[in-house]
C-alpha cells in the first residue's frame, strides 16, 4: 500500500494549524468524556457511600471507610424481605410478560388480521402514559372493586401492575428482532414434513430466543427498579425501591447502597456476558 | 386438533394476541375508564363514593386550586427537556460519528445509570448538590459563592435532577437518528462545496453559550453580563469553528426525528415526576405529581386526585396523539430500548 505514489498535498503550517488540529481531534472527545463522567458520577457516589461509615442515621456525608456493611448487607429490619419481594415480583412479572408479549409480537409480525391498528395502539399508548397515571388508574380500579384479591393492595396488585407495564416493552423488543426473520428456514422445515408445532420449537424459537432473552432482561430491570407504579399499587407490601423511599426521610442505611451496588454489578455482568456470547456466535 | 387448526387458521393470530391484549385491556384501558368515573365521585373512602355528573365541579375546583402546579410542572419539564437536548445532542453526535470501535461501549455507559436504582441516583444528587458537597464545597472554599448559598431545595436542584434522570431517553433516539443518516449524503454535500457555516454557527453558538452562562450567573449570583460575554464568546468560537454547512443542511435536519422522539420521551416522564421534586426540592417546588400522589396515597381524596390525573393524562395524550399523527410512532419505540 505504501508503495503507491500519490501526490502529497501541501500541508499548511503555523501555530493556527496546530490549535486547529487539536480542537478537531479532541474537542468533541473531551466533551464526551465530561458527559460520561456526569452520567456516571451518581453511580460512583452510590458505590462510594456503600463503604461509608456514617455517624448517625443519615448517610449523606462522608465519614470514613469501612467494609462492615459489605459483610452484613442485609442486616437492616425489613431490607431482606423487601429485596426478596422485589426479586419474586421481578421474576414472576418478567416470566408472564415475556410469554404474553412474545405471543403478541409473533401475531403482529407473522399474521394478517383485522385489528392490527388497534393492537399497535394498545401496545404503544401505555409506554406513552406517565407512570403516575398508570399507577393512579390501577389504584382507582382496585379501590372501586374494594375487595379481595385487589383491596387492600397486596402482592397480587403489584404483580398485575408490573406485568401490565412490561408487556409493551417485550412486544417492542421481540418485534424488532422478528422483523428481519429468515422465513425461508421455516418453509424448508415445513417442506421436510415438520408440522407447525415442530417447526416453531425446532426452527422459529431458537432463532428468536436472543430477542426473547433481551426482552426478558429489559422487563426484569424495569420491574426491579420500578418505584412510581409500585408506590400506587403496593399498599403495605414493601419492594426494594419502596423500602428506599420509606427510609429516605430518616436516612438511608449504607446496606441499601451495598444492595444497590450488587444489583448494578449483576446487571453490568449480565450485559457483558450476553454481549460476549453474541459476539462469539457471529 | 391439528386438522381443526388448519381449517380455522384465521384463529391463530387472535389466539396469540388474546392473552396479552386482554391483560392490557383489563389493567390499562379499564382502569383509565374507572379513573374517569372516579373523577365524578363525591364522598369519602370511609362513607363510600357516589357517582354523579354534577360532580364535574371536581374538575373546576381542582383546576382552580392546582393550576399553578400544572404550570410549574410544564415549566420544569420543558426546561429539563431543553437541557437534556443541549447535553445529549453533541454526545449522541460524537458517539454516532466518531465512536468507531468504542460505539457500543459508549452507548453502554449512557444507559449504565439505569442499572442502579432511580431513587438511589436521585439521593446521590442530594449528596452532590449538598451545601458543602462536591459542587458547592470548592466554590465556597474559593469564595465564589456566599457561605449560605444553597442548591438543594431549590428549583435548580429539581430541574437538574430531572435532567439527569431522563438524559438517556433523549440521547438514544438522537443517536439512532444520526446513525441512520447516510454518510454519502454528507460526502455529496461536501463535494458540492458545503464548507464551514461561519456566520450562522457564530450567532447560534454565541446565543446558546451566552444564555446558558447568563442563567448560570444569575443562579450563582455572579456578574451575569460578564458571564454572558464569556459564555457567549466561547459558544461563538465553538459554533464558528465546529458547525459546518453539511451538518446544518444534511445531518441536523435528518436527525430531527430523533430530537422530537427524544423530547417526547423525556417530557412525558418529566411532567408526571414527583420523586425529584420531593427529594431535591422544597414545598414551593412541588409539581402536579406530588399533589396527585399526596391526594391518592395520604389524603385518600380519590375524586380530586382522579380529576387531576385525568387532566394530566388528557394533556399528555393530546400531545402524543398529535406527535403520532404527524411523525408516526416508530422512533419512539426505538428510543425506549
Amino acid at each position: 500500500m505504501t508503495a503507491v505514489s500519490a501526490p502529497v498535498p501541501r500541508k499548511p503550517s503555523g501555530p493556527g494549524v496546530l490549535v486547529r488540529r487539536l480542537v478537531d481531534k479532541y474537542l468533541l472527545l473531551v466533551y464526551t468524556a465530561l458527559a460520561v463522567i456526569y452520567l456516571l458520577l451518581p453511580v460512583a457516589i452510590i458505590i462510594l457511600f456503600s463503604f461509608n461509615d456514617p455517624a448517625g442515621k443519615s448517610n449523606v456525608v462522608w465519614q470514613g471507610f469501612t467494609l462492615k456493611y459489605w459483610f452484613h448487607p442485609l442486616q437492616v429490619d425489613g431490607l431482606p424481605q423487601a429485596v426478596g419481594l422485589s426479586l419474586v415480583i421481578a421474576f414472576l412479572s418478567t416470566a408472564i410478560a415475556t410469554v404474553l408479549g412474545t405471543l403478541v409480537a409473533l401475531a403482529l409480525v407473522r399474521y394478517d388480521f383485522r385489528i392490527r391498528k388497534a393492537t399497535n395502539a394498545l401496545i404503544f399508548v401505555p409506554m406513552a402514559t406517565p407512570e403516575i397515571i398508570l399507577g393512579a388508574s390501577l389504584l382507582t380500579m382496585f379501590v372501586s372493586i374494594g375487595n379481595d384479591p385487589f383491596f387492600p393492595l397486596n402482592f397480587t396488585t403489584i404483580l398485575i401492575a408490573h406485568v401490565m407495564f412490561n408487556i409493551s416493552y417485550v412486544v417492542v423488543t421481540v418485534r424488532a428482532r422478528l422483523s428481519g426473520f429468515p422465513r425461508h428456514l421455516e418453509e424448508a422445515a415445513m417442506d421436510l414434513y415438520a408440522n407447525e408445532l415442530q417447526t416453531f420449537w425446532k426452527v422459529t424459537f431458537p432463532l428468536i430466543l436472543p430477542g426473547i432473552i433481551a426482552a426478558a432482561l429489559l422487563a426484569f430491570s424495569l420491574s426491579i427498579d420500578d418505584f412510581v407504579i409500585t408506590n400506587f399499587t403496593s399498599g403495605k407490601a414493601q419492594t426494594f425501591p419502596m423500602f428506599i423511599y420509606a427510609k429516605n426521610r430518616i436516612g438511608v442505611p449504607p446496606q441499601v447502597n451495598v444492595v444497590g451496588t450488587i444489583i448494578f454489578l449483576v446487571a453490568v455482568g449480565a450485559v457483558l456476558i450476553t454481549t460476549i456470547r453474541g459476539r462469539r456466535k457471529k | 386438533m391439528g386438522v381443526w387448526l388448519k381449517r380455522h387458521s384465521w384463529i391463530t393470530p387472535y389466539a396469540l394476541l388474546a392473552p396479552g391484549m386482554l391483560w392490557l385491556t383489563v389493567f390499562y384501558v379499564y382502569p383509565g375508564i374507572q379513573m374517569f368515573i372516579a373523577s365524578f365521585w363525591s364522598g369519602s373512602l370511609e362513607k363510600g363514593f357516589t357517582f354523579s355528573f354534577e360532580n364535574y365541579t371536581n374538575y373546576t375546583d381542582a383546576f382552580n386550586q392546582f393550576a399553578p402546579y400544572y404550570g410549574r410542572s410544564i415549566v420544569y419539564a420543558a426546561a429539563a427537556t431543553l437541557l437534556t437536548f443541549l447535553i445529549a445532542y453533541p454526545l449522541a453526535y460524537t458517539i454516532a460519528t466518531k465512536g468507531g470501535a468504542q460505539k457500543n461501549l459508549l452507548l453502554f455507559l449512557v444507559v449504565a445509570p439505569f442499572f442502579t436504582s432511580f431513587l438511589l441516583r436521585t439521593i446521590a444528587w442530594k449528596i452532590i448538590l449538598a451545601d458543602s458537597g462536591i459542587v458547592l464545597g470548592p466554590l465556597k472554599g474559593f469564595g465564589l459563592v456566599p457561605d449560605d448559598f444553597r442548591l438543594l431545595a431549590t428549583p435548580i436542584a429539581v430541574i437538574s435532577g430531572i435532567t439527569y434522570n431522563f438524559l438517556p431517553f433523549m440521547t438514544l433516539p438522537i443517536y439512532v437518528a444520526i446513525e441512520k443518516v447516510d454518510g454519502r449524503l454528507v460526502e455529496a454535500a461536501k463535494d458540492l462545496y458545503a464548507g464551514p457555516w461561519r456566520p450562522g454557527g457564530l450567532i447560534i453558538g454565541g446565543l446558546v453559550g451566552g444564555t446558558l452562562a447568563a442563567v448560570l450567573g444569575v443562579i450563582f449570583n455572579w456578574n451575569w453580563p460578564v458571564m454572558a460575554i464569556l459564555g457567549g464568546s466561547m459558544g461563538a468560537f465553538t459554533g464558528w469553528y465546529l458547525v459546518s454547512e453539511s451538518f446544518i443542511r444534511v445531518t441536523f435536519p435528518l436527525s430531527l426525528s430523533g430530537v422530537f422522539a427524544g423530547s417526547l420521551l423525556t417530557f412525558i416522564p418529566a411532567i408526571g415526576d414527583y420523586v425529584n421534586a420531593e427529594f431535591l426540592g422544597n414545598p414551593d417546588t412541588r409539581m402536579i405529581g406530588n399533589v396527585i400522589q399526596n391526594k391518592f396515597l395520604t389524603q385518600n381524596d380519590y375524586p380530586t386526585a382522579a380529576a387531576l390525573s385525568f387532566m394530566l393524562m388528557a394533556g399528555v395524550l393530546a400531545v402524543v396523539a398529535i406527535y403520532a399523527r404527524v411523525l408516526g410512532t416508530d422512533d419512539l419505540s426505538t428510543g425506549r430500548m
